[in-house]
């Protein structure tokens, strides 16, 4: 019996123990514990310095869910650092004495299926392939039913007129997913809960602020990452648009990327790798709408993001619209980013009154 | 009975007070080192700020601001509680309302506003190094054995300021160590030291911002004449100095709790109070926050640091 793990992000750790587990019913699935400080603290530890923060943390949850007995971890990889993360983990925890193997079923952002079953083959070689291409259409499901969630709850949560109503729902929501039977079950769960979520009592001013966050995809998807960014947010009654999630990522993404390009053309002419492009279009995006402010937000020493920086800069300059920069870090001060978003809410309130 | 506010601003390395009436006018003001102790220097400098005080003033506002404004926020009960950039650019703007650019260096953080119109454009604020901050350059003067407050006097006398990396203040600190051994004048050093503040200011906080006239510099920093001196020279403009540039976050929380008065009348009464916080380490996950609770007369009004909410 395998037991498999992976690292975490957000919420998305619940479509993706659902897939696995239908597709190794025989197999253990460790679902990793909740990123704590103690997460980050051992993933800063065993990386090198200067490495993204992501890495930091993966790495963090990695050693922490094999303290918890796994013995197969699923790592994937993208289009900047991100594409050798999982051999340089593997590199690592083989180093501290760990006896596992790493599966890596992307590589710079492009797989394909005889990889991938050659891959599951590693872990269980008598899995099912037609069971598996079954629930994989209901992960992808569930994971953009999510996002569309996800999607109104940012725009919506901070004008609820009960506290932690719309988190509460939520939650049970996710509780739900967990035990999906079939598409059809899973397609009206979600109806009933999009309906749910749509009867919520909500406040909204026409004066509202709307801020629009973009930046490092690892950083905006998980929360603890951000210092909870969003919910500080959502507190000082503010609507949010945020373009990256992990649907956006695996099908959308190829798509979106030409039409940016030919959009903020005077910006960027070629990928400047992971979302950086996406961001600066995004960023024009922004300024062109109706929006008071941007967030961008990237961990430390993640080299895309610090190319898109001067060209955001130099956006927000034409249109005249305010951004904050953020960088994210295991050792960054609570305060400071308390400090610096406060002075960012009335910056936008007084220019909103004027 | 005439109505006044009061606006403390609680920095790192100072804390800061002023009382202002109805017109925006000073009619007392008091500026004492925080000595690693918030709590003990509020209280010092509303004694100082007591005595000042005709007998004929009523306090109906207080605001707090600085890096422990939310503690004695919590203690003075005041009516307004904000962050240093607004601060700072509300009590600018009521003295100059035409000022377009603000650069503050503070004790351990410096930032840059942007104003057009009167209103905030856009602000920076130092991210990770203290170098070109205030508290470098005193660390630099004790080191030195020079009064911080004369550094801008020495500065001045020297005419070949010495190139020192400035990066980072540890760096810094060698490479002055190092230009002094060498044989250095004292006077050459300090200007230097003053113009590497002003270039990692610039480079640091100022990077990719229009910095346009008119120009106020403000914090502690700005009493030093030779930073003021190479600021000019740097940027080619002229830069405005008030005399009360060191208490402008003070004044601009004082004029907040004034348009946000609530009708309650505060005394200036604190030293009986017992104000205590207790930290400690919860255990209960693996987050292990750290605590802090807040005792008002030995009472809990507030409890921070928690992740979960527990607390």
């Amino acid at each position: 019996m395998t037991k498999i793990s992976f690292p975490q992000m957000g919420d998305y750790h619940i479509p993706a123990t659902y897939l696995l587990s239908h597709i190794f019913p025989n197999d253990k699935i460790i679902n990793a514990p909740k990123i704590t400080n103690k997460t980050i603290e051992l993933g800063t530890k065993y990386s090198p310095e200067f490495v993204c923060t992501p890495f930091k943390y993966t790495l963090g949850t990695m050693i922490e869910c094999l303290e918890k007995g796994a013995d197969t971890l699923i790592q994937m990889g993208g289009g900047c650092r991100y594409g050798y993360y999982a051999e340089l983990q593997e590199k690592i925890l083989k180093d501290l004495g760990y006896n596992c193997k790493i599966i890596n079923l992307v590589t710079k952002g492009q797989t394909n299926i005889r990889r991938i079953n050659k891959l599951f083959k590693q872990i269980n070689h008598k899995y099912s392939k037609i069971k598996t291409i079954y629930y994989s259409f209901i992960t992808l499901k569930m994971v953009k039913y999510m996002d569309i969630i996800d999607d109104y709850i940012r725009q919506n949560i901070g004008f609820e007129q009960k506290e932690g109503s719309f988190e509460k729902l939520k939650e049970e929501m996710l509780n739900e997913f967990k035990y999906i039977k079939g598409y059809r079950n899973l397609y009206k769960t979600y109806k009933k809960y999009l309906k749910k979520f749509y009867n919520l009592k909500t406040y909204k001013p026409d004066k509202r602020l709307k801020i629009g966050i973009i930046g490092e995809l690892y950083t905006i998807m998980e929360p603890f990452s951000n210092y909870y960014l969003e919910k500080s947010l959502a507190k000082h009654h503010i609507e949010i648009k945020r373009f990256t999630n992990v649907h956006y990522l695996l099908f959308e993404k190829a798509k979106e990327y030409k039409k940016y390009q030919k959009y903020a053309k005077e910006y960027f002419k070629y990928p400047l790798g992971a979302d950086a492009s996406d961001n600066i279009a995004r960023c024009k995006f922004l300024c062109e709408n109706d929006y008071d402010g941007i967030i961008h937000i990237k961990s430390s020493f993640c080299t895309p993001e610090i190319g898109a920086m001067p060209i955001i800069n130099k956006i927000a300059n034409t249109y005249q619209k305010p951004v904050l920069f953020f960088s994210f870090d295991s050792a960054t001060s609570k305060t400071g980013i308390e400090t610096r978003l406060e002075a960012f809410y009335d910056m936008l309130e007084m220019r909103k009154e004027k | 009975m005439k109505d006044c506010y009061l606006g403390v601003d609680i920095g790192s390395i100072s804390t800061k007070g002023v009382i202002i009436d109805d017109e925006n006018n000073i009619i007392a003001s008091s500026y004492i080192w925080t000595e690693g102790n918030p709590v003990n220097s509020v209280k010092k400098l509303l004694e100082i700020l007591k005595e000042k005080l005709d007998k004929n003033y009523q306090i109906k506002g207080i605001g707090t601001t600085g890096s422990a404004r939310k503690l004695i926020g919590l203690m003075l009960k005041a009516n307004i509680v904000k962050n240093e950039i607004t601060a700072h650019a509300i009590g600018t703007l009521t003295f100059y309302p035409n000022i377009r650019t603000i650069l503050e260096i503070g004790g351990q953080d410096s930032k840059i506003i942007l104003i057009k119109n009167g209103i905030i454009t856009n602000y920076a604020m130092n991210t990770l190094c203290a170098a070109g901050t205030g508290s470098f350059l005193s660390s630099q003067a004790k080191r030195l054995g020079i009064n911080v407050e004369e550094f801008g006097d020495y500065a001045l006398k020297s005419k070949n300021p010495v190139k020192i990396a400035a990066r980072c203040t540890v760096f810094a600190e060698s490479d002055l160590v190092h230009k002094a051994q060498v044989g250095y004048p004292k006077e050459d050093i300090i200007a230097g030291l003053c113009k590497s503040i002003v270039l990692n200011y610039l480079n640091n906080v100022g990077k990719g911002k229009k910095i346009t006239p008119p120009i106020i510099f403000q914090g502690g920093v700005s009493k030093n004449k030779g930073v003021v001196k190479y600021f000019k020279e740097i940027l080619k403009e002229d830069i405005i100095v008030d005399e009360n540039s060191h208490l402008m976050g003070a004044i601009g929380i004082a004029v907040l709790a004034k348009k946000n008065k609530n009708g309650n009348t505060y005394s200036l009464e604190m030293k009986n109070l017992k104000f205590q916080t207790k930290a400690f380490e919860c255990n209960h996950c693996s987050n292990n926050c750290e605590l802090l609770k807040i005792y008002r007369n030995n009472e809990l009004v507030d409890s921070w640091g928690s992740k979960c909410g527990k607390y």
